[in-house]
């Protein structure tokens, strides 16, 4: 089956690649990318784990292929906050509420939370509760999630990077 | 890699899209959002030689008031017929059906066509679309023909477009009248497939008698249903007359295919479908009468 090449920007980096059109966006991104943050858990769309955002938008990225992203612009959990900048506040909210146990679920929350308070910077309750339900966590329980979105939002996000 | 190889084709008209589907013969699938389709090809349930990828044809995306018709583009997502004001004036039935629909991640990706296609009778939109009577918009490269939504789903996954068709929009009816909508569903967790579920449109006249109703089901066929003997029973009634429970046992009868599993039987997913048609009728003809 032939290759195709596909560039992507990815947390800023633009990337050129041949791929074969079954690769996802998960694989090219831990396997051709190296970025292991991105987490594959049930790889059918059910756990959201492997959540990244692309042009924006929190997606599952074992349910699109690698060639859908050509010309997109990537950012996935490695891309949310800068090496020289520390956590970002959802991540810090997520320490701070023991948000995460295991850690295997981290970067699906991570992102989606992200990309929801982006979207809705002064959530209810039930809003964080149907944002969280998109993604699966096998040991922390939601509570500290739920406290950790709770508190990012009220944080705010930090000042833009200069 | 968990699927098989499949060659990759991304169109960026629905001329071209239509000309490859002719061309690839049956070994040929559309990708649309891929919510539906990537589970199904990473757990090998489906395998195609081929795979349109219809992502890029940007005139199968858009919003787009006709006369009395609300356009919705094939390739439109979820997440944007969820924020569009102009669906929610003219068809709110689907602004309000789309939360429903999986979890924001994956609205992100579905499109409003990937659902209608894929004819999943459990999924929102070709419950909608059969139950307002919606006109479907298909191509290929014999030319375009348009399909009644009483025509359109055939069977489970199964609906009666050719392999070489494309859906390309939708054409819902609006509703100008004092009319209310409502969409109820039961499910295990917020974002599954509902155990069962309704949608609910009434229109009354000045006189308060039901002009028009619709009704259609989730979950409880191997095809998206329709209550027809509940719509029939109700119409030229006075909305302070009908029980919302009679509308609710009304809808179930003559369901005959009722799905089954470990969720729940037959049985238990028709008293939950009554109750389901009872809420959304109850919560519908209330807004009707209240506008």
């Amino acid at each position: 089956m032939s290759e195709v090449s596909v560039e992507v920007t990815v947390n800023g980096r633009r990337l050129r690649e041949t791929v074969e059109p079954r690769l996802t966006l998960a694989d090219f991104l831990r396997d051709r990318c190296r970025l292991t943050g991105t987490h594959l858990g049930c790889e059918h769309g059910v756990c959201g784990a492997c959540t990244v955002l692309v042009n924006g938008a929190a997606v599952r990225s074992c349910l699109m292929f690698a060639v859908q992203a050509d010309g997109a612009e990537v950012t996935t959990v490695e891309g949310i906050s800068s090496p020289d900048d520390g956590l970002s506040t959802v991540q810090a909210a997520f320490r701070d509420c023991h948000g995460l146990q295991c850690g295997f679920c981290t970067p699906g929350f991570v992102v989606s939370v992200t990309a929801f308070l982006r979207d809705h910077p002064s959530p209810t309750d039930a809003q964080i509760r149907e944002a969280l339900s998109g993604t699966l966590c096998r040991c922390t329980g939601y509570q500290g999630i739920f406290r950790a979105v709770r508190q990012a939002a009220t944080t705010g996000p930090r000042a833009e990077r200069s | 890699m968990k699927p098989a190889s499949f060659e990759y084709h991304a169109p960026e008209t629905a001329a071209d899209a239509a000309r490859l589907l002719a061309a690839l013969g049956d070994g040929a699938k559309v990708l649309a959002g891929g919510q539906s389709l990537v589970p199904m090809l990473a757990l090998r349930l489906a395998v195609f030689e081929h795979l349109v990828d219809i992502g890029r044809v940007s005139e199968l995306q858009g919003i787009e008031r006709r006369d009395d018709e609300l356009w919705i583009g094939a390739g439109t997502t979820h997440a944007r017929i969820e924020a569009s004001a102009e669906v929610a004036s003219a068809v709110p039935v689907l602004t309000r059906a789309t939360p429903f629909i999986g979890h924001f991640q994956i609205r992100n990706r579905g499109t409003l066509g990937g659902s209608i296609a894929h004819a999943d009778p459990a999924a929102e939109y070709p419950a909608v679309a059969l139950a307002l009577d919606a006109r479907m918009h298909v191509t290929s490269s014999k030319g375009g023909r348009t399909i009644a939504a009483r025509d359109f789903f055939d069977g489970l996954w199964t609906t009666t477009m050719e392999p070489d068709e494309l859906l390309v929009g939708v054409s819902f009816p609006v509703w100008n009248g004092r009319s209310g909508f409502a969409v109820e569903e039961l499910a295990r967790r917020h974002g599954d497939f509902a155990i069962a579920g309704a949608i609910v449109g009434v229109e009354l006249d000045d006189a308060d008698r039901i002009r028009r109703c619709a009704i259609g089901l989730i979950g409880l066929g191997a095809k998206p249903e329709r209550a027809e003997d509940a719509e029939t029973a109700v119409a030229g009634r006075e909305v302070a007359d009908v029980e919302a429970g009679e509308v609710g046992g009304l809808a179930m009868a003559g369901l005959e295919s009722v799905p089954a599993d470990l969720h729940g039987s037959a049985e238990f997913r028709t008293r939950v479908g009554a109750e389901m048609v009872a809420r959304a009728w109850t919560m519908a003809s209330r807004e009707a009468r209240d506008e």
